[in-house]
């Protein structure tokens, strides 16, 4: 066999690999998840009561769809004015110095931190910062978690959409200041249309990990099985409910949490497609 | 046959080189079983080890064949001991107890009833200076301040114990809430684990909420004396815990013995155990398997390792429920053949 053979075939064999893989998640989320369906149908994704009461079990997921939206979206909403600076700062204003050196290795390393520490870090520091601030009376909530969500997606939506502005080629912006454009009108018309699907992938994927994030989540939001009322109210999310109840789960709750799980896949499923649109659409 | 090479249950370590004994269930008596299979491997040669995957994995466990026994902090109801493969029997091994703590500052020696309990869990009562808490509390000066209810978030033999309890007091709490392992709770968050709900309560001021014993002696958590079923005002301690099997034990020893009559006894306490096989001649075990795990089993029971789970703040299991626990271990067979003699 000649060695592009050989190439193909290691190739050909690592992809289809990855094809199983997912292929083989997807049909043990719904294998697992069919008892669940079957006993509830649409009702376990439309209604909001979670009973494991033994004789009278009743498992919607409503109240965890909507605390893992809220929770990311806000989570995106706070990191975008915070990443979209530092990455403008690092890749534009700063670019090469050793500040911003610096600040993308901070950067970097925020990303680094396992989430459990970020979750210690949000329960003795940022918990106790939002009561003393009157905000709620415990700390627990949905606000918390965003934030602390928030944070640890900063680093992923920077450290792509740095990239991206960097690449933007230099002959197109001196051909701007050429023109007397100012720093900020760069940034607006040459910049940021040339990056622009870069940047909105690096959102996806930061929002991607928020979704699915759940150790810091779990020691923050409270894990009260119902739907937010408010900013500053309890909840719980998908990847939560997972872990706190997995261990000791069996027959009918166990499908339950399973079929979340596969709710959960398709979700994420779904967001990054919406991505993929976004970019086709304006790259 | 293979059983001449039995030389009346002291055996010394070198025969039993090699069996290894895999165990594997509940975590509440974990810090017990991490210790006393440790010294059971010194003392006998047997390698032993103990996983603690919660005890629903170690009923799974035990179905799947895949350990030598299981450990769980709920009995198995008939329905699901029948679900079994074959007959399987239950050890009790340590007892255990839920205590309520609270995190109200320069406050000692809180008193709760059954009924200040029922309605703090179930929402009704929502302010410590609720005049019910006052009653109870006369010498103490309550502040001012909203209750927040705080629960496991995880499935747990805890919180079985405690929601037990709870049923056997309250009638609205069995009707609305009920027993099990995990809850539909009416108010109050959730957090992982003993440490998470310890954590959040010493992090909360003006939190309540409920513990594993074991976990709340170890970190001096401030907790509140109850009032049991005989109206007397008990702290929880090994000996308060202990009183709680004095009562009637049933052979099989599977009793919840929460709410116990003893009037010495600490309202919210209970068993842990271990379940085994009745019949241990299956997947192709080996005499020699069965029995040193019977032998260490019987060691487990015994004095001398139940002072060991004293130490680690459990409560020993009283003389009469020890004594029991052999003779169920008595019944244990191989081949129909009685392993102890």
């Amino acid at each position: 066999m000649n060695s592009d053979k050989l190439t193909k075939t290691i190739l050909f064999t690592a992809s289809l690999l990855v094809l199983i893989i997912s292929a083989g998640i997807g049909f043990s989320l719904l294998e697992g998840s069919m008892p669940a369906f079957k006993e509830f149908g649409l009702k376990f994704i439309i209604t909001n009561e979670w009973n494991p009461r033994e004789g009278s079990e009743v498992y919607g997921a409503l109240p965890f769809i909507a605390g893992t939206l809220i929770t990311s979206i806000l989570a995106l909403i706070i990191c975008l004015p915070l990443a979209f600076s530092t990455s403008l700062f690092i890749a534009e204003y700063f670019r090469n110095t050793r500040v911003s050196n610096i600040l993308s290795s901070m950067v970097d390393l925020l990303a680094g931190i396992p989430s459990i520490i970020y979750g210690l870090w949000g329960f003795y520091t940022l918990r106790p910062f939002i009561i003393s601030l009157g905000l709620s009376d415990q700390g627990f909530g949905i606000f918390t978690s965003s934030l602390i969500l928030a944070i640890m997606i900063i680093p992923f939506a920077t450290s792509l959409s740095t990239e991206i502005i960097s690449m933007v080629p230099d002959e197109l912006k001196e051909a701007a200041y050429s023109l007397g454009a100012t720093r900020l009108e760069v940034i607006f018309y040459v910049i940021v249309p040339n990056a622009r699907s870069g940047i909105i992938a690096s959102y996806i994927l930061a929002l991607g990990r928020a979704l699915g994030e759940t150790m810091a989540v779990t020691m923050l939001i409270g894990n009260s099985n119902v739907i937010p009322t408010g900013l500053f109210s309890t909840g719980n999310t998908m990847a939560s409910i997972i872990a706190n109840q997995f261990g000791e789960a069996s027959g009918l709750k166990l499908s339950a949490l399973i079929a979340i799980g596969l709710l959960l896949f398709v979700i994420t499923g779904i967001i990054n497609s919406i991505g993929k649109f976004i970019i086709r659409k304006f790259s | 046959m293979t059983v001449s090479c039995n030389s009346g249950g002291k055996k010394d370590s070198t025969s039993n080189k090699g069996l290894s004994i895999t165990a594997a269930g509940a975590t509440f008596p974990m810090p017990f079983y991490n210790l006393a299979f440790k010294k059971y491997g010194e003392l006998s040669g047997v390698s032993l080890t103990y996983g603690g995957i919660g005890s629903g994995g170690g009923i799974r466990s035990l179905t799947d064949k895949v350990v030598d026994f299981g450990a769980t902090d709920a009995y198995l109801s008939d329905k699901d001991n029948s679900a079994m493969p074959s007959e399987i029997v239950h050890i009790p091994t340590c007892m255990g107890a839920v205590v309520v703590a609270y995190n109200l500052p320069g406050i000692e020696n809180l008193k709760m009833t059954p009924e200040l309990l029922e309605n703090i869990f179930l929402g009704t009562i929502t302010k410590w200076n609720d005049p019910g808490i006052k009653a109870v509390n006369t010498d103490i000066k309550l502040p001012d301040m909203d209750i927040t209810v705080v629960y496991r978030s995880d499935g747990s033999g805890t919180t079985f114990i405690f929601s037990d309890y709870m049923s056997k007091i309250s009638k609205l709490w069995e009707e609305k809430v009920g027993t099990g392992k995990s809850l539909n709770w009416p108010v109050g968050i959730g957090a992982k684990g003993n440490p998470g709900v310890a954590g959040t309560i010493s992090q909360s001021t003006g939190s309540i909420g409920y513990i594993g014993s074991e976990y709340a002696f170890a970190q001096k958590i401030q907790y509140a004396i109850l009032m049991n079923s005989s109206g007397k005002f008990i702290n929880p301690n090994t000996k308060t815990v202990s009183s709680a099997a004095k009562g009637e034990v049933p052979a099989d020893t599977r009793i919840m013995l929460t709410n116990s009559s003893d009037p010495d006894a600490y309202p919210i306490s209970g068993f842990t155990w271990i379940i085994l096989y009745k019949e241990q001649a299956y997947n192709g075990r080996s005499f020699a398997q069965a029995e040193a795990m019977v032998n260490f089993l019987r060691w487990l029971v015994s004095t001398d390792a139940q002072a060991i789970a004293e130490s680690v703040n459990y409560a020993p299991l009283p003389s009469e429920v020890s004594s029991l626990a052999k003779k169920i271990l008595h019944t244990v067979t191989f081949d129909g053949k009685k392993i102890l003699k």
